[in-house]
């Protein structure tokens, strides 16, 4: 699946929940069940200093896709960071850099992508397009 | 003082909610609980009034006119000063500083006693329950000085320590603290502080951001040399804030900022500075925040601010046994009503503040999560920050039950 369509499906998925009570239910469940890193990821050099809570993101890079695990203390952030994961997970770099996020927005949550709100995940997001052009460019010179 | 209501009245919640439009809206379809009140108050149709008013008729430079409406607008300005002067029961009207804020107010403090007083090796003695804007600028200027930093330490009730107080005022130059925590919302022993600073001859300056809205602070009872807030969280409008100092104090400090209104004389020779306020008060002024800031002493000087403290206070005893029948909710601060004003920070389970907050932000419940911009409280706790709900005269026992009752639906979905 393309990211486009991932965020499709997911935006379809919300759909479904009628009140804001299922949609966060959703959410948290997805922020429990797996665990995103391993702890051994879990260093200081992979936290993204978010104000409120913290995310770490651990990226690797193989046969040309790009992987990536992350966690936060935060378990509504976790979950969202998951939903990102599934989008951009195992795509390229210029896929990844390309891509524009938009399923948070369209499913509600916009505002965690806030720079006011400073959240963590707007900077995890920023740190997975970063990754994604530095590798772009490194595959570019090879 | 002159209250028009009588002290020992009961407050009448439900009127005074309508003096304050902006409650009456719904957020996410739920009607507007708003318990972030020690991070800005809402502002009563008076204020609004007065500050359309001064715009609509008045406006106009002050000081600097000799035409009607200058005159007018320097009468209304000076008005404001002298309201605040009362308030808080200051000596002469020329102690009281208009800034922007608490902030301004200790940077100002902190940068102009540096200046004069500061040497190599001495000391600046503040809190463990200080916000951010008093342990910076004491910072900067002990770096810029050579000084350094000492901390009275806090306890687990989140009560300042203060058995060494003694050997702590070794070698300090001005100490600075809070009246109320905005974090805990522990209320500090001023006097037993300022008395063991006084008998050494050590001036105190007290941040009194999240005590003038609840209780009444009188300036000379409490013999501080220096004190500050803000008016935004005193039912006025944001911009401006207040820095009182001692007149002996603020003749001693040199000016803060150059520009005009500050100076006497100005040649390129000698510059001469004006008395006291207008040294501290360089370029032109917030006229409408002063004229708003002085209608919403009126406000609250006309309900009797020891009505207010007072009915808070119920409040408090109410919301603390309210909060307490929730399962897993962990006060952080003083379990005793009488012991904190206006804020009460909590932790549920091992949720999140985050979590919760947006929780409660989704049924209409507006509270502040994280550090509170009081990081080394929650460093001393061990805690990435707490959930802060904190009340104002406007706030009700209805908004206290429909904060535990989202309190409870939040945990359900999150633990
Ligand atoms: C105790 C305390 N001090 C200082 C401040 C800073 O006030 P302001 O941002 O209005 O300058 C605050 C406001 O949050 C406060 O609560």
């Amino acid at each position: 699946m393309t990211i486009q369509e991932t965020q499709e499906e997911i935006i379809a998925d919300f759909d479904f929940f009628e009140n804001w009570e299922d949609k966060y239910d959703f959410i948290i469940q997805l922020g429990k069940e797996l665990p995103l890193i391993q702890e051994q990821y879990k260093t200081d050099e992979n936290l993204i200093r978010g104000c409120q809570s913290r995310v770490w993101l651990h990226v690797e890079y193989k046969d040309g896709q790009l992987l990536f695990t992350a966690d936060s203390d935060a378990v509504i952030t976790k979950g969202l960071i998951s939903l990102v994961i599934k989008v951009l997970n195992g795509h390229t770099p210029k896929e990844i850099a390309e891509a524009e996020i938009t399923f948070i927005d369209a499913i509600g949550l916009g505002s965690h992508l806030s720079p006011t709100r400073s959240n963590g995940l707007l900077s995890m997001v920023k740190q997975i397009k970063a990754y994604a052009l530095a590798y772009q460019a490194k595959s570019m010179q090879q | 003082m002159h209250d028009t209501m009588t002290i020992g009245e009961q407050l009448d919640i439900q009127k005074i909610r309508k003096d304050f439009p902006i409650l009456e809206q719904t957020v996410y379809g739920h009607p507007l609980v708003y318990l972030d009140n020690a991070a800005t108050t809402q502002k009563p149709t008076a204020v609004l009034k007065a500050m359309d008013d001064y715009y609509t008729t008045i406006n106009s430079n002050v000081h600097r006119g000799v035409h009607h409406l200058s005159q007018l607008a320097t009468d209304a300005y000076e008005g404001g000063r002298k309201k605040v002067a009362e308030y808080v029961n200051a000596r002469y009207d020329h102690e009281i500083i208009f800034t922007r804020g608490t902030t301004e107010a200790i940077n100002l403090v902190a940068a102009c006693f540096g200046k004069k007083f500061l040497r190599e090796g001495d000391a600046i003695l503040v809190s463990g329950m200080e916000h951010h804007s008093n342990i910076v600028p004491w910072q900067l200027v002990a770096e810029e000085r050579g000084a350094v930093v000492k901390v009275i330490p806090i306890d687990e009730n989140g009560e300042l320590v203060l058995d060494n107080l003694e050997r702590l005022l070794d070698g300090v130059k001005i100490v600075a603290f809070n009246y109320v925590s905005n974090a805990l919302g522990t209320i500090n022993p001023v006097s037993t502080i300022v008395t063991a600073a006084h008998k050494r001859g050590i001036p105190v300056m007290l941040d009194a951001a999240q005590a003038v809205q609840h209780m009444s602070v009188d300036v000379q009872e409490l013999d501080v040399d220096f004190l500050a807030f803000s008016s935004h969280k005193l039912y006025g409008p944001t911009g401006i804030g207040i820095l009182y100092g001692k007149e002996e104090w603020l003749n001693q400090l040199p000016p803060y900022q150059g520009g005009g209104e500050m100076i006497k004389t100005v040649s390129f020779e000698k510059t001469t500075y004006n008395d006291l306020p207008y040294k501290f008060e360089a370029g032109t002024p917030d006229m409408a925040g002063a004229i708003g800031l002085g209608a919403a002493i009126d406000y609250v000087r006309g309900l009797g601010i020891e009505n207010i403290q007072r009915a808070e206070h119920e409040l408090m005893e109410y919301a603390l046994s309210v909060l307490a029948g929730i399962d897993g909710l962990r006060l952080v601060g003083s379990v005793d009503a009488s012991r904190r004003a206006g804020v009460i920070s909590f932790l549920v389970g091992n949720i999140h503040p985050f979590d919760l907050g947006e929780l409660l932000d989704q049924q209409g419940i507006a509270v502040r999560t994280g550090h509170h911009c009081a990081q080394p409280i929650m460093d001393r706790y061990c805690i990435p920050g707490t959930v802060r709900a904190s009340m104002a005269v406007y706030t009700s026992r209805e908004d206290i039950n429909r904060l535990a009752a989202g309190i409870r639906k939040a945990a359900a979905l999150l633990l």
